[in-house]
């Protein structure tokens, strides 16, 4: 997905189709989005094409690279808090220690297992992700299938409140609704990201409803008598599948990346622990001139690694479903 | 042209109405009351705490009907009046912005037009050999998924802190006061190169790979066929594409605006430059509801002016949103 | 000779193997004839035009010689064909009205290529102008951005810059098939006219379409799985053809003023093989209600009378 859209409230996009222009995969977010139609599924062939897609997929080293960086971050983010039963805000062990066979990660100013808090940081972020990531993209492809399908004045509609939400700094909303909370969850912090997140979603669904809606099974559908909602459900979103995930994939890494920036400056959950939130830690207490590398290298680096893959993963992904970039 | 501004004039308006109708609602209908949190903190007598809430509820204008607090709201916007600080009272809101809103352009403006004239050249460079795209490219994807502030931490750690070499936090150094003298643009530069740099470097990641697989997709054009089926030398087939794939870099750029900005705020706090991030950290942190939302206020009316500078750059240069869509792009 | 084409053969390279779509073709064009080249979707006629001048990305030279007014065309060297592009052979490409850069104005993008291959624009520009009114446009279009023309007139300015430096073979790869029937008429006019006019020596007028041929061509070459199986003058492949394709390709169109009742449309049950992995012998043969074992070997693409080659044992 080139030129296309990033789906993340704090990177640049690379957007690939003049989103003005209606062309198809108008992206806000990816590096990933390369424009293009998608390529219509044939009817009786689906299931051998998804078993060409699998193939290849499993053969392609950015996804294999990515995936399974991704496995391995999700594994630790299950299996630490296992292995390592510590209450990562629990002050046990002695302060400011670096790395060690006892303590993984080393430990905080106050001597906090940095390790134990990595990996239930890591559970936070990957909550996050999927509920806020989710949310949009629920909210996103709904918009963008009816925006796109149905046109005339309810695409007009649809399209003034995602342009106003576009254009919305929508992490300075954030800021200013997280900062009138109280007590905040990350339940909540997901909520928010999700309803502010999905517009260039929305605008990529759309501009490729729009390319599928002009194709003739979809007449044939109209003709049949099928209601509007059973075609998109039934016609147009299958031939999507794959667009529709790697957009998932986009939302889930900018859902991250939201999400560490708001804990950063302090409006993350109060309680419980983050990536983000170990990183404004780590600034407070003046990690930085301490030399206490040990504190914000590895949540930063987690981001970095399970954003990056992501959004490397999605490279491989948008070139076996879309047969057309193949370099063979 | 008369119709595509048309249109985003009444988007900008209908943004703008609702960002400063939510800039209003949002303390109004949270729980919890600024002027309870001050006084908290003056902790004062009861009876001379009850004086001081009616004296503050009127000052801030909190002690009239709902319709009209909105109605004052919009008319002291438009005399520039963002009301008084609670932090820094009795300042005005807009004085302490107006004091911090050049750090944060300076960081900005050089941030953003660099790396995106740079990133695009580097894009469009690397998608010329396919070795280079192997190696090259994969850079460009960690640095755009690097968050803003973690490289900001890395930057500050290394040269900061391992490398004394340049200053950890603040806009110049303490023991200076602006002047124009090399030796406070000196000591301003120093401060202002790491956080710039930390904003270039994940931007500029951005715009290459957004070029790159521009570059690609309009190499595969029916246009740059046409060319090389005439025998076109690569560089003019490139020059068309590169040109083309201009376009939606700059809506892309338009679109990351906010983005941008929230990276920029971010950044400020990791090293503590003074420009309206840091404004907006020691607004929540001191529980100043009324410079964070005047801080808001400035922030999406400066990301609304930058989205309409970009629509007149790109009108100008693409020449069917001049002439319109209608007709001959059968 | 004009064009001389021998054994030419180009695959596609897919992940699933190489698809066939040209396999072995061999014929020759001599100096100011239009060939028109006619054939179903998928039996290689766009291959065999596009491969002559440019391969896209996944056209693979497999083996054959080109020969050109007595040069060597190094189509299997793709850098190296530059040289013989817009000069000596050129393309109207299927995709002609979208071939313009949407961004340069139409003057632009036909000066900067102009000089891009060496030509000076300014010396070219009294000619240019010259044919601009001959295909009926005026000059003001070269002020135009593409978006302000109409397909049509794209259609023409694509005709003109291709043909501008009088390439001796002009490839027109389905030219009218997005055109209404008056306006295929005038083109098909045009390019005759060009080739009356001495613009383009020899030409290949590719389409899956009978009818404009019929009007244009000199003589006419049928395609069918990747080979050529008949070509012969135009009169002869329409009123007596020799191929049993040819045959039920020409049987299957209606002509003027029969009607339905009194005589059917005949079409051909069945349908081409599959290029990836095409049976032995001839291609045609499950579908050919001729076909017998001797079929099973592959018949010569061979001469029966002057001027007119049929590739079919049973002829």
């Amino acid at each position: 997905m080139t030129g296309a859209d990033r789906p993340d409230a704090t990177h640049p996009p690379s957007p690939v189709a003049a989103v003005d222009h209606g062309a198809a995969g108008a992206e806000v977010a990816g590096p990933a989005f390369t424009p293009g139609a998608v390529p219509v599924l044939s009817a009786g062939g689906q299931h051998r094409e998804l078993r060409e897609m699998l193939y290849f997929a499993l053969r392609d080293k950015r996804i294999l690279v990515g995936a399974t960086i991704i496995l391995l971050f999700v594994a630790i983010g299950i299996a630490g808090p296992v292995i390592d039963q510590q209450d990562p805000l629990a002050y046990v062990g002695p302060l400011s220690a670096p790395p060690s066979a006892a303590w993984w990660f080393g430990t905080t100013t106050f001597g906090q297992d940095v390790f134990a808090q990595f990996a239930n940081g890591l559970q936070s972020t990957f909550i996050v992700g999927l509920l806020g990531g989710g949310l949009a993209a629920v909210i996103g492809i709904s918009v963008g299938f009816v925006a796109g399908y149905k046109g005339g004045y309810v695409d007009e509609i649809l399209n003034l409140v995602t342009n106003v939400i576009l254009v919305i700094p929508t992490l300075a909303v954030l800021i200013v609704f997280a900062a009138y909370l109280q007590a905040r969850g990350v339940i909540i912090e997901a909520v928010f990201i999700g309803l502010t997140s999905w517009p260039w979603a929305a605008r990529a669904i759309r501009a490729q409803t729009f390319s599928l809606r002009a194709r003739e099974f979809v007449d044939l559908a109209s003709l049949s008598g099928m209601s509007s909602w059973k075609i998109i459900f039934q016609e147009i979103a299958p031939n999507m599948g794959s667009y529709l995930f790697m957009t998932f994939i986009l939302l889930f890494g900018g859902a991250v990346l939201i999400a560490a920036t708001l804990d950063f400056i302090g409006l993350g959950p109060t309680d419980g622990i983050s990536l983000g939130t170990m990183m404004n830690n780590a600034v407070l207490w003046s990690a930085l001139q301490l030399g206490m590398w040990w504190w914000f290298i590895p949540p930063g680096l987690g981001i970095t690694a399970i954003v990056g893959s992501l959004y490397v993963m999605n490279v491989g992904l948008d070139e076996i479903f879309n047969p057309k970039l193949r370099d063979i | 042209m008369r119709r595509y501004f048309a249109r985003k004039f009444v988007i900008y308006i209908v943004t703008f109405w609702v960002a400063v109708t939510l800039d209003w609602m949002i303390p109004r209908f949270m729980p919890g009351n600024p002027v309870d949190g001050m006084l908290a903190r003056m902790s004062l007598q009861p009876e001379a705490a009850n004086t001081m809430m009616g004296y503050f509820l009127s000052a801030f204008g909190l002690d009239k009907p709902i319709w009209q607090q909105y109605l004052n709201f919009w008319s002291a916007l438009f005399h520039g009046d963002l009301g008084i600080s609670v932090w820094l009272f009795p300042q005005p809101v807009l004085s302490i912005i107006l004091n911090a809103v050049w750090y944060t352009i300076a960081l900005l403006a050089p941030a953003i037009i660099l790396s995106w004239i740079t990133g695009n050249w580097f894009g469009a460079w690397v998608a010329r050999r396919k070795r280079l795209d192997n190696s090259v490219l994969p850079i460009g994807y960690i640095l755009t998924a690097t968050p803003y502030m973690w490289l900001g931490i890395l930057l500050a750690w290394l040269f900061g802190s391992v490398l004394v070499i340049l200053p950890l936090s603040g806009a110049y150094s303490y023991g200076m006061s602006p002047s124009l003298t090399w030796d406070f643009f000196a000591s301003a530069f120093s401060h202002w190169l790491l956080p710039f740099l930390s904003l270039y470097l994940v931007m500029f990641g951005g715009w290459a790979i957004g070029m790159r697989n521009m570059i690609i997709y309009e190499l595969e054009s029916d246009y740059s066929h046409y060319l090389e089926a005439l025998g076109a030398p690569q560089s003019l087939v490139r020059r068309y594409a590169y040109q083309n794939a201009l376009l939606p870099q700059l809506t892309g750029l338009a679109l990351a605006l906010g983005v941008i900005v929230a990276g920029a705020l971010v950044t400020e706090v990791v090293f503590g430059y003074p420009g309206l991030g840091y404004l907006v950290l020691q607004a929540i942190q001191n529980e100043d509801y009324f410079l964070l939302q005047g801080v808001f206020l400035f922030v999406i009316i400066g990301v609304l002016l930058a989205n309409f500078i970009i629509d007149i750059v790109y009108v100008a240069v693409d020449p069917r949103t001049r002439i319109g869509m209608t007709g001959g792009n059968r | 000779m004009s064009l001389s084409v021998q054994d030419l053969r180009v695959y596609y390279r897919t992940l699933a193997g190489d698809v066939k779509a040209l396999d072995g073709v061999t014929f020759e064009i001599a100096d100011g004839e239009i060939m028109g080249l006619a054939g179903e979707s998928g039996c290689g006629k766009s291959t065999l035009g596009k491969s002559l001048i440019h391969f896209d990305s996944r056209m693979r030279y497999i083996g054959g010689e080109v020969v050109l007014d007595r040069a060597r065309l190094p189509i299997s060297n793709q850098p190296a064909m530059d040289e013989f592009r817009l000069k000596s052979i050129s393309i109207i490409p299927q995709y002609a009205m979208s071939a313009l850069n949407p961004i340069r104005k139409v003057g632009a993008i036909t000066s900067e290529l102009m000089e891009s291959r060496g030509e000076s624009f300014s010396a070219l520009r009294p000619e240019l102008e010259r044919r601009l009114e001959l295909v009926g446009l005026e000059h003001s279009i070269l002020d135009r951005y593409p978006i302000e023309l109409s397909g049509g007139m794209k259609q023409r300015m694509v005709i003109v810059i291709s043909t501008l430096l009088n390439p001796s073979l002009l490839i027109a790869d389905e030219i009218t098939s997005a055109l209404d029937v008056s306006t295929q008429k005038a083109v098909a006019e045009t390019l005759v006219e060009f080739r009356d006019r001495g613009f383009v020596k020899s030409m290949i007028v590719i389409t899956h379409d009978l009818s404009i041929l019929h009007q244009v061509a000199d003589t006419i070459t049928v395609m069918y799985a990747g080979k050529l199986a008949e070509k012969a003058s135009a009169s002869r492949i329409i009123d007596a053809p020799m191929h049993p394709y040819t045959q039920q390709l020409i049987s299957s169109l209606p002509e003027v003023g029969v009607r339905f009742a009194e005589k059917r449309l005949s079409g051909i049950p069945g349908s081409p093989p599959a290029l990836l992995d095409p049976p032995a012998g001839c291609r045609f043969r499950p579908r050919c209600p001729l076909a017998d074992a001797q079929c099973l070997a592959e018949p010569p693409f061979a001469a029966i009378e002057p001027d007119h080659t049929v590739a079919c044992w049973k002829v």
